[in-house]
């Protein structure tokens, strides 16, 4: 069984945001992570793994700082790496989809899975879409997943329950919270991991030109959300103060 | 000169810390209470491969220099210092004897079990007449045919509640005093092994100290570790090793009462504003990071220096002579600034403060470190 799983790295969920002079989110002393719920995935890779056999590769695009997220994944018992470096100044989910669609399809696979979205940009496409492009089906936010001949049973939260899915593989599964608890790397797998082969591509080694690739979103703005207010109390008896507070509501608040 | 810290040593840094602060931590209370480490946790900590840090690669474990070790040790420093002491006393001074003055096939039979943690080692030295004044034991060794047949009582051994294998410094020849011990391997399954009384202690819950009592107690002749007569020369050399390790573990408890006082100084209002602006509290806080910065510097210098096999007999001392102390200033700062919150058991201030008091005493009190780096300076500079 050959299970792909295509991973983020992302900041840290306590990492504070911040904007630099131009504008652009400041990455200077963030701390990175394995987006949680590519992690999710990993370790589900790791345990079908265990009862299966076969091999994890694991799937990035971004620049070499991931590298260090790919090397904790190998420590977890992930097999290969595959990084690849647009080397471009904005992507979106087009691009990063274009590109491990491409790479994906020339490593071969029976299972891809991944997180059902990343925290950072919350956008949740990526997986989507690279099913898409592969042809491949896809099943969203699986909490449980069982291998059987040639077929996998996920089951997924929908509102107020639960709905079990049989899919045929090769298929394209995302994972959400509770679907396992990821391992900690041992400290042996750690001393190891760094024997573990990790390549290196860029666009041209996967046959794909920058136009191709090229985002189709363009980021126009960001912004911080507006520093929280002081609460106001209104003072004196209670039909004045609900007049008070209907009056800001309208002309201050403006939700009324 | 370089201070960078490789890739492996940082995701090691960066598992520990995660699995301390996320898993250990939230049940520190609980270690505390039951003066034992939850099931789940010991099964985590065996399968991270914590209880295998400093066992080479070929016996099973992680086979991590000392600056590696220390730093991991670190960050096991920042919660229950018992819990820490159950790792920290077996991958230091329970399992180091086997490791360095093993012969192979000790070494094939002992260590992997316990890289895995299947098999806890504990160091057993001290008696009561024998505390800082090691070379005064009274455990006899006497052999008789393919045994040495053990007698005698050792007391304040760390771990012994929860170890099989043991360390066990005794008397193989009196007339030749100090250099008439032999340290063996003691198995708790031989038979004459018993375990005394378990130690009621201000501190340091969930790593429980007892007595171990040799009655008649046969240890087959192979297990006579190192050669006969060195017994006392590897235990200095045991507890040389695991002192930058011991101040590693200060370290982490230090920094981890920096980051809890910083965090409460600056939520604490009194006098209408954070405490945090006074200069008294300031002064407080700069004082410990200065503590925890220089215990840094030393540990890893030290750390280093094993590492590349340098002596460091002095070095070793003052790093552990030093951290005990800084770590007793920083516990006691931060219940000052902790005011009578940091004396309540519903915060953690105060078991750092019980804690941090053994420190200045085991594995060589502060003065015995004074002795040492003394003897060191006067034999260097003599």
């Amino acid at each position: 069984m050959k299970i792909i799983v295509l991973m983020k790295q992302t900041f840290d969920t306590e990492a504070k945001i911040t904007l630099d002079g131009q504008g652009k989110i400041n990455r200077q002393g963030v701390n990175l992570i394995i987006n949680p719920y590519d992690e999710f995935a990993v370790e589900e890779a790791l345990r079908i793994k265990e009862k299966h056999g076969g091999e994890v590769v694991l799937v990035s695009v971004g620049a070499d700082s991931v590298q260090e997220a790919l090397r904790q994944a190998l420590a977890m018992g992930a097999d290969r790496a595959v990084l690849i470096n647009p080397e471009m100044e904005e992507v979106d989910e087009f691009t990063t989809a274009t590109i491990l669609a491409r790479a994906v399809s020339g490593l071969g696979y029976d299972l891809i899975l991944g997180g059902w979205r990343a925290i950072d940009d919350g956008s949740a496409q990526v997986a989507g879409r690279v099913a898409e492009i592969l042809d491949l089906p896809v099943v969203n936010q699986v909490t449980k997943i069982e291998i059987e001949a040639g077929k996998a049973v996920a089951t997924r939260d929908i509102e107020g329950g639960n709905e079990v899915v049989e899919v045929s593989l090769p298929a394209v599964l995302t994972a959400q919270k509770g679907l396992n608890e990821p391992r900690y790397p041992t400290m042996k797998g750690i001393m190891q991991a760094k024997k573990k082969p990790m390549e290196k591509k860029n666009l041209a080694d996967l046959g794909l030109s920058a136009d191709q690739a090229a985002p189709k979103v363009k980021v126009l703005e960001y912004f911080l959300p507006k520093p929280r207010a002081a609460g106001k109390i209104l003072e004196g008896e209670v039909p004045e103060a609900v007049a008070a507070l209907v009056k800001a509501l309208r002309e201050e608040a403006k939700v009324i | 000169m370089d201070f960078c810290i490789d890739q492996e040593l940082s995701l090691m840094i960066k598992t520990v810390k995660d699995f301390v602060d996320n898993e250990v931590d939230p049940v520190s209370h609980i270690i505390e209470e039951t003066d034992r480490i939850p099931e789940d946790i010991m099964k985590k900590c065996k399968e991270m491969g914590l209880f295998g840090l400093s066992i080479p690669a070929e016996y099973g474990g992680a086979g991590i220099g000392m600056v590696g070790k220390c730093l991991i040790y670190e960050q096991l420093g920042r919660t229950s210092n018992g819990f820490t002491t159950v790792i920290g006393g077996h991958t230091g001074i329970g399992t180091v004897g086997i490791v360095e003055s093993g012969t192979e096939e000790q070494k094939r039979k002992y260590l992997p079990p316990m890289a895995a943690g299947d098999k806890i080692g504990a160091f057993a030295l001290t008696e009561p007449q024998a505390g800082s004044h090691a070379a005064n034991i009274k455990t006899t060794a006497v052999r008789k045919g393919d045994k040495y047949i053990l007698n005698g009582t050792k007391h304040f051994i760390t771990n012994a509640t929860i170890a099989e294998v043991f360390t066990v410094m005794a008397v193989t020849d009196k007339s030749k005093g100090a250099k008439g011990i032999t340290s063996f391997i003691v198995e708790k399954s031989f038979p004459g092994f018993k375990l005394g009384t378990v130690e009621r202690k201000m501190g340091l819950k969930g790593s429980q100290t007892a007595e171990v009592i040799f009655e008649d107690c046969e240890v087959p002749a192979e297990n006579v570790l190192g050669r006969g007569g060195e017994g006392y020369t590897n235990a200095l050399k045991i507890l040389t090793n695991g002192r930058a390790g011991l101040a590693a573990r200060n370290l982490g408890s230090m920094q981890k009462l920096l980051e809890l006082s910083i965090k409460y100084a600056q939520e604490r209002v009194q006098f209408d504003v954070p405490i945090s602006s006074f200069q008294a509290v300031q002064h407080m806080l700069a004082d410990m990071a200065v503590d925890i910065e220089l215990t840094r510097s030393m540990v890893y210098r030290v750390a280093w220096m094993v590492d590349q096999k340098m002596k460091v007999i002095k070095e070793a001392a003052m790093v552990k002579y030093f951290a005990s102390e800084a770590y007793c200033r920083v516990a006691d700062r931060a219940v000052q600034i902790f005011g009578g919150m940091g004396y309540m058991k519903d915060l953690p201030i105060e078991r750092y403060y019980r804690d941090a008091r053994i420190c200045r005493i085991y594995e060589g009190t502060s003065e015995i470190q004074k002795n040492i780096i003394a003897a060191q300076l006067l034999k260097d500079y003599g």
